[in-house]
């Protein structure tokens, strides 16, 4: 059962020897240098052994390659025990030969110097098991203790010179650990021998919490990580955080995934986040974050999604029950997989341990969404500066699986602005959503903007953001003079507005109406002057008509009279008449 | 056979009378025919039999030709001599140049 490791950018250059070891071929880019001695040294206590020995383990059952182990400290028995609790079973291998333990036992007591001798038996000794077993790596465990064992250190040091030559001129791809020195990085100086590849192990408590760490100090002929990474023990064998850290060239999909929240996707261009992206929620206390990450699982639940669940305040059950008082009823992803919630104290472990039992789930549970609610309980003791990298790593994991993840965090008052708060983290996220409270007129609302949206475009405007037994909607806040109101003030002034416009409705239509009485008015005021034009002008034509009757009836008259006195009618009399 | 015999350190003189009288069981381990392990075989050989003579029992092992035995019997250092019995078990490493140092590990000179 040979497993291929593909890690994204081997380079051209050394060969390597795959370790096995969750996140150390990532930050080597590949393994340790094959068929050459890896120094990996480290205090007591540190791990030193346990990566020896995984490293050997997972050479032998999933790379083909097997390796002897030779302890000077601890005997064969002890290190088989010890090595169960990781689910390794050495006697099984060494039955399968492919492994081979060796216990180099030396009493100081029995010991007596008489003249010149050499190495040669532990070379013997060493030849045959790897002879024996066709070994490809090997594992000097604490070649040290030889210093403590025989007085002659300069014989010892030519001697351990040509050993290390030795397992190169064999290529065998060995892991030599040692204990750290005051001075130097072992107690004898033993990477004046091993200069290929060093690994240093560290274990430090912070605040009360133990965490190992490794770092790749010197890798000749290879690019590799030069951080410190966390590292766990775990059940499954070493884990060594982070898994990819070295590149960002993460998959960026055009995927676009609804929040489950209509109003919310709206404000994000219509469509909701991008798949694999990361969505950061602050607030300060009950602004409704963990009610929109549950909403945000609920819906990657009914689109048949996997989601995981990080829970640092609330209980699996307390989550669920609080979350169904708000209509969001979680409980039936749960019983049907798609669902799971991890609760537990922030101060349990260190951050890293966190951050590794998230990787160790994720991988396991393969989830689409993940939600850590909230990330800020994590950060609470640990500096920023440690935050930072470690968050940065995790999300980088997480993109790289295109999981989406929504992390909530609490707005710890403190900068002018709640922006301020998250100045750390925050630009790791590609979405950024700020929950706010506004306090005025006797009653607290909650409200909601998009901060930030890489990669689309999205809403700058304040939403109003309610929780009701119905679930969470978002609705439009008013925003009149200089001042944004939520709640009851929304309410009170929409109610204002609304007798506003109903009171301006009304004095229009007055007013229309006053115009068309005041416009009949008129009408009938000119009606009544045209009667009286027309009653006028027949006046006037009376007259003229009874001018002119009278007119001719005088005419006639003088005529007649004319005619009766026999004289002529002269120019005068017409004349006279015409005027 | 050197008795001494003085008073007083009882205990002590036991101890010695039964070194001197004890059988030695002594194994040589050497690599292959290098330098140091000619050394190693002249030099335990020339040991023996002026101190040992007639109640020792060597056995030169030649490690490159039996390798498995390096681990049974923690040899580390080439060339090793063990002494097995009497006890307490003790390990001699390099060409055995140096006589009186081993003469001591023996339990055959007295630690002035």
């Amino acid at each position: 059962m040979e497993k291929t490791i593909q890690p994204t950018d081997v380079q051209p250059g050394i060969p390597k020897a795959p370790t096995g070891i969750e996140g150390l071929d990532e930050i080597t880019c590949g393994g340790l240098p094959a068929g050459r001695p890896t120094l990996v040294c480290g205090e007591a206590g540190c791990g030193k052994t346990m990566l020896a020995m995984e490293f050997l383990v997972r050479g032998a059952t999933e790379f083909g390659e097997p390796g002897v182990f030779m302890m000077f400290e601890e005997n064969a028995s002890d290190l088989t025990a010890n090595v169960r609790s990781l689910g390794f079973d050495l006697a099984k291998l060494e039955r399968k030969k492919q492994i081979r333990l060796d216990f180099v036992h030396i009493e100081r007591r029995e010991i007596q110097e008489t003249g010149e001798y050499d190495l040669e038996g532990l070379f013997i000794r060493l030849g045959h098991a790897i002879d024996t077993i066709g070994a490809k790596r090997v594992v000097l465990d604490t070649i040290e203790a030889l210093f403590a064992g025989l007085p002659n250190h300069a014989i010892l040091r030519s001697e351990l010179r040509r050993l290390f030559r030795w397992l190169k001129d064999r290529g065998m791809t060995a892991v030599i650990t040692g204990e750290r020195g005051e001075h130097s990085l072992t107690r004898f100086g033993l990477e004046e021998y091993v200069a290929d590849c060093v690994l240093v192990l560290d274990q430090r408590v912070q605040e009360q919490i133990s965490t190992r760490r490794l770092r790749v100090l010197k890798y000749r002929g290879s690019v590799h990580g030069t951080n410190e990474y966390p590292f766990l023990i775990g059940a499954r064998g070493l884990s060594v955080m982070p898994i990819t850290s070295l590149q960002l060239n993460h998959k960026a999909s055009a995927d676009r995934i609804l929040t489950g929240i209509v109003r919310l996707d709206e404000m994000l261009g219509g469509k909701g986040v991008y798949r694999g992206s990361s969505v950061l929620v602050t607030g300060s206390s009950g602004t409704g974050k963990s009610s929109l990450a549950a909403k945000f699982i609920d819906a990657a639940c009914r689109r048949g999604e996997r989601a995981l669940v990080f829970a640092y305040e609330e209980s699996p059950a307390q989550l669920l029950r609080n979350m169904r008082s708000i209509g969001i009823h979680l409980g039936p992803w749960v019983a049907k997989g798609l669902l799971q919630i991890h609760s537990s104290r922030p101060t349990m472990q260190g951050l890293e341990e966190h951050l590794v039992v998230m990787h160790d789930l994720v991988r396991a549970f393969q989830p689409s969404v993940m939600v850590v609610d909230p990330i800020s309980n994590l950060t609470l003791d640990s500096r920023e500066t440690e935050v930072k990298p470690m968050l940065m790593r995790l999300i980088d994991f997480l993109k790289q699986q295109q999981i989406t993840s929504l992390f909530t965090s609490l707005a710890i008052g403190g900068g002018p602005t709640p922006e301020d708060s998250q100045l750390g983290v925050s630009s790791l996220m590609d979405t950024w959503l700020l929950l706010r409270n506004v306090e005025f007129n006797g009653e607290r609302n909650r409200t909601i903007y998009v901060l930030k949206s890489r990669g689309m475009a999205h809403s700058n405007q304040v939403r109003e953001f309610i929780l009701s037994d119905k679930g969470i909607d978002l609705v439009d806040v008013y925003l009149g003079g200089d001042r944004v109101l939520t709640g009851t003030a929304r309410a009170a002034q929409e109610a204002q507005e609304r007798a506003a416009t109903e009171l301006r409705v009304r004095d229009h239509r007055r007013k229309v109406e006053q115009l068309t009485s005041k416009r009949r008015a008129i009408d009938a005021q000119i009606a009544a002057l045209h009667a009286q034009a027309e009653s006028e002008t027949a006046e006037v034509d009376f007259a003229i008509a009874q001018e002119t009757l009278q007119a001719e009836t005088s005419q006639s008259n003088i005529m007649a009279m004319a005619r009766m006195r026999g004289g002529r009618i002269g120019d005068n009399g017409r004349t006279k008449g015409k005027q | 056979m050197k008795k001494r015999a003085r008073a007083g350190h009882s205990i002590q003189t036991f101890e010695k009378a039964t070194a001197a009288t004890a059988h030695y069981v002594l194994r040589l381990y050497v690599t292959g025919s290098t330098p140091n392990s000619n050394r190693a075989i002249a030099n335990v050989r020339k040991i023996c039999e002026e101190h040992l003579l007639g109640k020792y029992d060597l056995e030169v092992v030649d490690l490159s030709l039996h390798p498995t035995l390096a681990q049974g019997e923690q040899i580390l250092a080439a060339p090793t001599l063990i002494k097995k019995l009497p006890l307490p078990l003790r390990r001699f490493i390099g060409d055995m140049s140096q006589t009186e140092c081993i003469l001591l590990g023996l339990d055959l000179r007295k630690v002035d």
